[in-house]
């Protein structure tokens, strides 16, 4: 029946490629997640008034950050496959993409991480110095526990945005859903496939968003 | 305990410098409740700040249980702190862990093993009444509950020193009566020494020992709690205790009555062993003058109580006189004007 509907649709290049926007999305968004706090962290820390204040260092934080949100990421891509030939080995497949996708992800998610540990309650980070605690545990402690509902609603805003990214992939032959569609359904004309590309991505980005808010609502005790 | 010397707090401002606290000495004692009052600006809550030196003074030294808290390296601060605990006006517990697990963070920084922590978390959690409430989160607790909190984790270290930071300014009047019974009770049991800043003279004349009244910066009068209530020297000490002694409707039943009233208008001021004397049944006994009591209130400090009473006497000029040298024997007498 299915094959009826879809002429074109081989169902098992869209597994594939289901599949490869699937990895490419989840190791990318693990590592935005990481790096994405990590940047998060230190741009919060450094600003006025924290415990490691510090403008020069904020500054170049949030210049590299602002520069790497402001390249369209197509361009992005391009810009980085020397350095992706360096880490990965390759300039062409899913891992190729990988680099782009973080460094296109990671500084948009660690703008959302500062704010989020901006919203953090400075009088409980003041109690926590008053109790004697070290930067450390005032990181793990506190500050990342108390933003987590934030955190993880903005990791799902940026993974979905990532889903979209992956798409883009394509030049590089990452391959993906987005590649698919393009290729095999508008390139060659056959629209069932990309209506088919289409759903899935939707049915990856819904899965997505649910998981977001049900984690963010388990998180959140407030 | 804890000295204060020549201690200077200036914050620097784009309008230029502010003068926060300006030279103050102070000296609290081991096992006692230090009130400080004042309005907002006064700078009280800097003062306590530097107590634990979330706020580094400008000049001057911090001395606590006789470690210098300004000369002290980080590390050594921080575990300084670890002995001092600390209680705020919005409690400022974390709403990601729960009563018991907000009880044990002080622990978690101590390093307390695990094993301990537990029956160590249990032991304050019953000191300050929250049996049953361990697994809730702060957002199903009340205020009161949400500070109760506060004091336990405040407590879990054995610190020597508490400091309360407008500790009850956000509570209604019954909870802060309990949650001021709470820290007289850890002030007896435990013998900590707990400093406490207020607008409220309500919470110096209920818990504490001595006060300091801070106003622009400096503090203007210290002394027993029972003596300020007593001999006010400086008019905003005067406003204070007037705030419990004489409440508006006393003002207005006082100005009201003399309008015109005939007799003589007095206000008696009881200290300690006065409250009992039955001063109104001598005057009327043995010197025939008649007793229209007006107003009256008895307040009860830490050491003792204090009262006012208003009264308008009616009778022979020589007999009021008579009962006025009698009465100047046991009691503050003054006399006020007619308008």
């Amino acid at each position: 029946m299915l094959s009826s509907l879809f002429p074109n649709v081989r169902w098992e290049d869209m597994w594939e490629a289901s599949l490869q926007t699937m990895y490419m999305t989840a190791i990318s968004v693990f590592a935005t997640f990481i790096l994405g706090i990590a940047l998060g962290l230190l741009l919060f820390l450094t600003s006025k008034g924290n415990s490691w204040e510090n403008k020069f260092v904020n500054g170049i934080v949030a210049g590299v950050v602002n520069l790497f949100r402001s390249i369209p990421f197509i361009i992005l891509i391009i810009l980085l496959i020397p350095l992706s030939v360096y880490i990965v080995g390759t300039m062409l497949g899913a891992n190729a993409a990988l680099p782009a996708l973080i460094a296109g992800a990671a500084p948009f998610y660690a703008r959302m991480v500062e704010i989020a540990l901006r919203e953090v309650d400075r009088g409980v980070i003041e109690a926590s110095q008053a109790m004697g605690a070290t930067n450390g545990q005032i990181i793990f402690k506190v500050l990342l526990p108390e933003a987590m509902p934030a955190l993880i609603s903005g990791i799902t805003v940026t993974a979905i945005a990532l889903v979209s990214y992956t798409a883009m992939a394509g030049v590089v032959g990452a391959g993906g859903l987005g590649d698919l569609a393009y290729l095999d359904g508008f390139q060659r004309n056959n629209p069932d496939v990309t209506l088919v590309a289409t759903v899935l991505i939707l049915v990856i980005v819904a899965v997505l968003q649910v998981i977001g808010d049900v984690t963010t609502r388990a998180m959140d005790k407030r | 305990m804890i000295e204060l010397k020549g201690i200077k707090k200036t914050f620097f401002a784009a309008s230029g410098p502010v003068e926060a606290v300006k030279n103050t000495d102070l000296t609290i004692e081991k096992g006692e409740i230090f009130g400080v009052i004042g309005y907002s600006g006064a700078g009280k809550s800097t003062l306590i700040r530097m107590l634990n030196l979330l706020e580094r003074p400008t000049e001057g030294s911090v001395t606590v249980d006789d470690k210098a808290l300004s000369k002290l390296k980080k590390k050594d601060l921080r575990l300084a702190r670890q002995e001092i605990g600390m209680i705020f006006q919005h409690f400022n517990i974390l709403w990601s862990r729960t009563v018991k697990e907000n009880i044990a963070f002080p622990l978690e920084i101590s390093g307390m093993p695990k094993e301990k922590r537990k029956a160590r978390v249990e032991e304050l959690v019953n000191l300050v009444g929250l049996t049953g409430r361990e697994d809730a989160y702060p957002s199903q607790l009340s205020g009161g509950q949400k500070q109760r909190v506060g004091i336990a984790r405040a407590l879990a270290n054995n610190p020597k020193v508490l400091l309360c930071d407008e500790a009850t300014s956000a509570l209604d009047p019954k909870t802060t009566d309990s949650i001021l019974d709470l820290l007289k009770k850890i002030n007896k049991e435990l013998g900590l020494t707990i400093v406490l800043i207020t607008h409220e003279m309500h919470v110096i004349r209920k818990i504490c020992h001595r006060v300091a009244v801070m106003e622009g910066g400096s503090v203007v009068e210290e002394g027993p709690v029972l003596d300020i209530f007593h001999h006010p020297e400086q008019p905003i000490t005067r406003d204070f205790v007037n705030q419990l002694s004489e409440p508006e409707e006393m003002k207005e039943s006082i100005s009201h009555l003399s309008e015109g009233a005939d007799g003589t208008l007095v206000q008696f001021t009881f200290v300690k062993g006065a409250t009992g004397s039955p001063l109104v049944t001598q005057l009327i006994r043995e010197y025939q003058v008649e007793v229209n009591i007006i107003q009256g209130k008895v307040t009860h400090t830490q050491d003792g109580p204090y009262g006012k009473l208003s009264v308008l006497l009616k009778g022979d000029e020589s007999a009021i006189d008579n009962a006025l040298n009698y009465a100047r024997g046991q009691v503050k007498v003054e006399v006020i004007p007619n308008a």
